[in-house]
């Protein structure tokens, strides 16, 4: 907009008076789009923690041979190994290394786990070219036969109560947004019929001079909208500083899990239309209840 | 042209009280000028707020610029409501904007570009006597003042018609002759003036006009001329 147009939707504009009712609104929706895009954030960075462990895990599973004596272990898992590689269910097998494996243990053992007399548990690192239950029972058969101490562990089952953990997180943040959407939605309708309330004068006025619903509509709509916008920003900024300095501490801890909790570009992008997507709900609750309200009076 | 406006047996309750008014059966000819008297409590501000659509009758017909008004759907009432200035008995101008503003607000209302509506605002302020108070709020400004504003809103955009509530109840008996004077011309233009009044002395003002009465709700016509308006010379 420009020139006479613009200068006059602001003269119009005017006719509401500035200084009353919905100031607080601001306020209240910075509040809201705080506490939405903080749990937007916490809901999409465990999705794609989720998502992540689980395009780890599916599949894979871990053979492990303990037998009574080392040399009788090795030779165990020489013929689980090849016995493995024989089926059509097996993608790959590999063994773990011992030096591998004596790093994962060191947190524990120290460095007494890389002494080779030490017995340790040989593993094979498997990944399954099909999931599920008769695969791991067909595996399991298969190895009882070479080596009948090989236990088989898919890791997808031992991480499942840490992945149902991670979908109700995901859950819960979701049921959140909606929840706050909701209230903001609640938030505006309120806003809009005190609004038409302290100008119920003023409405009167323009209906007898001929303004249509439309235009009525139009003054309050800008307004709230304009205010839920200003709300929004504060909100939603304040919220987006708060995760990058919680990101940048996650990232000095080099924590695996938070790592992959990390929100990715998409969701940073989900979490910049939040604000937006709320003030179109605000200006369409606001739109709602004026026109609903207009539509009682003569 | 047919007549402005038409009332058959029109009857108006609010509420679920007696009828304010009754069986009113008039017809106003395009043109012509009223005076509409009657005591207080006699119903006046009820049939104007009927004439300029601001409540529907519960009973008659109202035929106004040709259509029928009580049926109207919501979504007309608008543009009728342009084709008619009204000076409400209190006022009712906006109070948090200035005299300018609210003489404005009839023309911005009906789109009129920004750069086109300063002049016509500040001479309307002019004619009656306000030129230096355009910027002032309602609220500063005296009764009479407010009351030459409510005015000024009602005649800038040339309604086709002008419904006046007691429009001269505050002024001066020398500001009252101005206002009518206003009328008059309006009038002269061609739109046609309903002024409600207690003031015997300003319906002798003008010429040609011609009261009504209203006593308890009903009108007065004891010649027939109400319902069946004589064409008015053109002046
Ligand atoms: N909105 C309303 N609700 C209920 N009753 C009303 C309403 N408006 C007016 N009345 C009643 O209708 C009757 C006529 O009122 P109205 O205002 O039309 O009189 P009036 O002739 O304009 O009086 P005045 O000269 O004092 O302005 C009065 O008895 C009044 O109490
Ligand atoms: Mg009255």
């Amino acid at each position: 907009m420009s020139g006479p147009v613009a200068q006059n939707a602001e003269r119009t504009r005017r006719v509401l008076d500035e200084a009353r009712g919905v100031r607080a609104m601001v306020w209240i929706i910075a509040i809201m789009l705080f506490l939405t895009v903080l749990g937007a954030a916490l809901g999409l960075a465990t999705r794609n923690a989720a998502n992540a462990l689980e395009s780890e895990l599916v599949g894979r599973a871990t053979v492990q041979l303990v037998a009574s004596d080392p040399t009788r272990q090795e030779a165990e898992a020489g013929k689980a190994l090849s016995a493995l590689r024989g089926m059509p269910d097996v993608r790959r097998a590999e063994l773990v290394d011992r030096e591998e494996l004596a790093a994962l243990l060191r947190p524990w053992l120290g460095d007494d786990g890389a002494d080779p007399d030490l017995p340790v548990p040989t593993m094979i690192d498997l990944e399954l070219a099909t999931e599920g239950p008769a695969t791991l029972s067909r595996v399991r058969a298969a190895l009882n036969r070479v080596a009948p101490s090989a236990r088989v562990d898919a890791q997808e089952a031992w991480m499942a109560p840490v992945a149902d953990f991670l979908d109700l997180v995901v859950l819960i943040a979701f049921v959140l947004v909606v929840l706050l959407a909701t209230a903001t939605a609640a938030v505006v309708v309120l806003a809009a019929r005190a609004g038409l309330d302290a100008h119920r004068h003023t409405i009167e006025v323009m209906h007898m001079l001929g303004s249509t619903d439309v235009q009525v509509a139009r003054l309050f709509q800008r307004r709230i909208a304009r205010d839920a916008g200003v709300g929004a920003a504060i909100g939603s900024l304040a919220a987006i500083a708060m995760l990058l300095l919680v990101s940048a501490q996650a990232a000095e801890l080099g924590s695996q899990l938070l790592g992959q909790a990390s929100l990715g570009p998409s969701g940073w992008a989900t979490l910049a239309m939040l604000p937006i997507a709320f003030v179109l709900l605000a200006a369409l609750a606001a739109r709602f209840t004026i026109t609903r309200a207009l539509e009682s009076v003569l | 042209m047919a007549n402005i406006v038409q009332f058959e047996n029109v009857g108006l309750r609010y509420g679920n009280g007696p009828e304010t008014l009754s069986d009113i059966s008039f017809a106003l000819a395009p043109g012509s000028f009223y005076f509409l008297t009657g005591a207080s409590g006699a119903g006046k501000t009820s049939l104007l707020r009927l004439l300029y659509l601001s409540q529907r009758p519960s009973r008659g017909i109202i035929r106004l610029f040709g259509e029928d008004a009580v049926t109207m759907p919501r979504g007309r009432l608008p543009g009728f409501r342009r084709r008619i200035g009204v000076v409400f008995q209190d006022f009712r101008l906006v109070p948090h904007l200035s005299a300018a503003d609210n003489v404005a607000l009839p023309l911005r209302i009906a789109g009129m570009p920004e750069a086109e509506i300063a002049d016509p605002v500040s001479e309307m302020l002019a004619w009656v006597g306000l030129a230096d108070q355009a910027d002032a709020k309602p609220e500063t400004l005296s009764g009479g003042e407010q009351q030459r504003v409510a005015i000024a809103r009602a005649v800038i955009a040339r309604p086709e018609m002008l419904v006046a509530d007691e429009p001269t109840g505050n002024v001066d008996p020398e500001m009252a002759d101005r206002l009518l004077l206003l009328f008059d011309s309006l009038n002269r233009l061609g739109t046609t003036v309903v002024v409600a009044t207690h003031d015997i002395q300003l319906m002798q003002r003008v010429s040609g006009a011609q009261m009504m009465r209203l006593v308890k709700g009903r009108l007065q016509d004891p010649t027939g001329t109400l319902r069946h308006p004589p064409a008015r010379e053109p002046a």
